[in-house]
């Protein structure tokens, strides 16, 4: 844990070893790459990430069919957007799963995280099962949950006295459930791996220190690993955030939306403007709140945290 | 803490590796059964019948070339990645311009930026250019949506390097060139490599650009292949089954024979 996502920049914080000659003189800069090295990687992800990302902007206020010239409208998209029900309801639905991934995924990887940190018997081999689902595609993921749960030939049909009629698809909880699950399954394993190795990174001391004062398991539990745990439970949380605003496959494989619109979340309402209606303008609108709330949320989740003061968990330990 | 076994967790952990083990035996028993064999004796019962059917038809249903356009896709955005973050790292790391501080910061914020945000300005640019329907065209955004959290990754580990070497080597007079070649590269083996993983991944499971951007047999990726063939197929669960294993089977082969330096390549995109 010595770097995290948001490790510092060179000018932030200078490390320990790391002796600073006065900038500006002019010894300072000799032996030191220039600006030039990052220049190839800066004008590639300008012209593929940033670019597209102004444009979907000036887009949102355009009307596009994806032929011809995009025409300008104003605000158009954006009342038609406003008064849309579906939009609403999208966004809705967009929040409660990625609360819902929240909710249920903390919890158990951080339990499994800090199991697996330990020392356990068996545990090389469980664990090489345990982060299986972390390597397939989304879409993998998807067309097999597609499989195993089809009404008619998949574990539903089999289990009844556990799924009833069996059509998970059918009906709003149960699709939403299960798309809760689907994702659960799938990331379990990352955010696992995330709090595996900030348990890891526990000093030792820390607990051995607990253990004379008579501290039983749980207490240290809540009151060393927790406390500990703070910065990775945060980048975990922003990637949930980021991962939940931005399913996409899960629910066009698994629901399409459906039934009616029931789980339809933004990023799939978008596509569905954008790519089957061809109303890209529309899309576009779509496409830009959820970046603008991805965003927001991350940058309140570091601030408030207290995040960007990008402390090496480290510090203070060694 | 270390000492006495943890019951909860333990108990969890079986849970969990229920939860996981058992789809995937269902998946690996569904593609090596007949259809008739499925539907009759249900997911979870141990196959009555052997056959290599299910695999033999995804390739029939153009597998083969979607497997080689993934290979293509991955290779190229591996190499592309390598090529553009390393210098861009150790620009990251050692440089003292302003300028490159401020190009971080941008990466930074690039890793907040979704592929669903830009796809259909991604879409209005690549048919501009000309490679609609194109590899080129889903191997650009690709690798472009690698950076951020490569350069991280990278830039995280290439700080582990002491600054004394550096001194060391400024006071013989080496240039940043020689620097980098001799000193930065040689040392940050274990960030490289955790990025070709990373983009590698990131290459193969890739879905929504692929989607997007192309349109004909000749350009489709394994996972876009996949998605068409549940479409069409959806009914016959263990043909369809066939066809995730096989678009899972490279990457289930490097666990299987690379799983430490897999599972700490990972770890190293949450928290090193």
């Amino acid at each position: 844990m010595t770097t995290q996502i948001t490790s510092a920049p060179p000018a932030a914080e200078p490390r320990k070893g790391d002796r600073r000659r006065p900038a500006g003189s002019p010894a300072a800069n000799v032996g030191r790459p220039g600006f030039g090295w990052a220049l190839p990687a800066a004008i590639f992800f300008t012209l593929f990430a940033i670019v597209p990302l102004i444009m979907v902007a000036v887009l949102s206020f355009m009307s596009w069919n994806g032929l011809g010239s995009p025409r300008f409208v104003g605000t158009e998209n954006w009342s038609r957007l406003l008064d849309d029900p579906v939009m609403l309801k999208s966004i809705w639905i967009t929040l409660l799963l990625t609360v819902l991934g929240i909710v249920v995924q903390t919890p158990l990887s951080i339990l499994l995280g800090v199991w697996a940190a330990g020392h356990q018997r068996n545990r090389a081999v469980l664990s090489a099962i345990y982060f299986v689902p972390l390597l397939l595609s989304a879409t993998a993921v998807s067309v097999l949950w597609r499989a195993l749960l089809d009404p008619n030939f998949g574990i539903p049909a089999e289990a009844t006295w556990l799924f009833g009629d069996g059509n998970l698809f059918g009906e709003q909880t149960t699709a939403i459930g299960v798309l809760a699950f689907v994702s659960t399954w799938q990331f379990t394993p990352f955010h696992t791996l995330i709090y595996q190795g900030a348990a890891r990174a526990v000093p030792e001391v820390l607990y051995q220190a607990a253990e004379i004062d008579g501290a039983g398991r749980y207490r240290q539990f809540f009151h060393i690993t927790l406390p500990q745990l703070r910065n990775s439970m945060i980048t975990s949380m922003i990637l949930m955030t980021v991962g939940g605003l931005t399913t996409f496959e899960t629910v066009l494989i698994l629901t399409q939306g459906g039934p009616g619109t029931d789980t339809t979340i933004s990023a799939y309402y978008m596509y569905e403007k954008a790519f089957k209606s061809f109303d890209f303008g529309v899309g576009s609108a779509i496409a830009l709140t959820l970046v603008v709330a991805a965003t927001v949320i991350s940058l309140v989740v570091v601030r408030v945290s207290g995040y960007d003061k990008m402390r090496s968990s480290m510090e203070g330990v060694s | 803490m270390r000492r006495r076994p943890n019951y909860l967790a333990g108990v969890g952990s079986v849970v969990w590796l229920f939860l996981v083990g058992l789809p995937l035996y269902v998946l690996l028993a569904a593609t090596l059964r007949t259809r008739g064999d499925y539907a009759e004796n249900g997911p979870v019962s141990v196959p009555d019948t052997f056959t290599l059917d299910n695999y033999l038809g995804a390739f029939d249903a153009g597998f083969g070339q979607y497997f080689l356009n993934t290979i293509v896709v991955t290779a190229a955005v591996v190499g592309l990645v390598l090529v553009l973050v390393p210098p861009l790292s150790y620009a990251i790391v050692r440089s003292r311009s302003r300028v490159t501080s401020q190009v971080f910061r941008l990466f930074l914020l690039g890793l907040a930026i979704p592929a669903q945000a830009v796809i259909v300005p991604m879409f209005y640019l690549i048919s501009e250019a000309g490679l609609y329907d194109n590899l080129l065209g889903v191997i650009l955004p690709t690798a472009a949506f690698c950076l951020p959290m490569s350069a991280l990754i990278l830039s995280g580990s290439m700080r582990d390097i002491s600054p004394e070497l550096f001194e060391a080597m400024a006071v013989d007079g080496a240039t940043p060139r020689r620097m980098f070649f001799q000193l930065v590269v040689p040392l940050s083996r274990g960030g490289l490599s955790t990025i070709t993983v990373f983009a590698a991944l990131q290459a193969w499971n890739g879905f929504l650009f692929p989607l997007v951007l192309t349109q004909s047999d000749s350009t489709k990726v394994i996972t876009l292949g996949l998605y068409n063939f549940q479409t069409e197929h959806g009914i016959d669960i263990p043909g369809l089954l066939g066809a995730v294993m096989l678009s899972m089977l490279p990457v289930l082969l490097v666990y299987l024979f690379a799983r430490r330096a897999l599972v700490q390549g990972l770890m190293g995109v949450g928290g090193k």
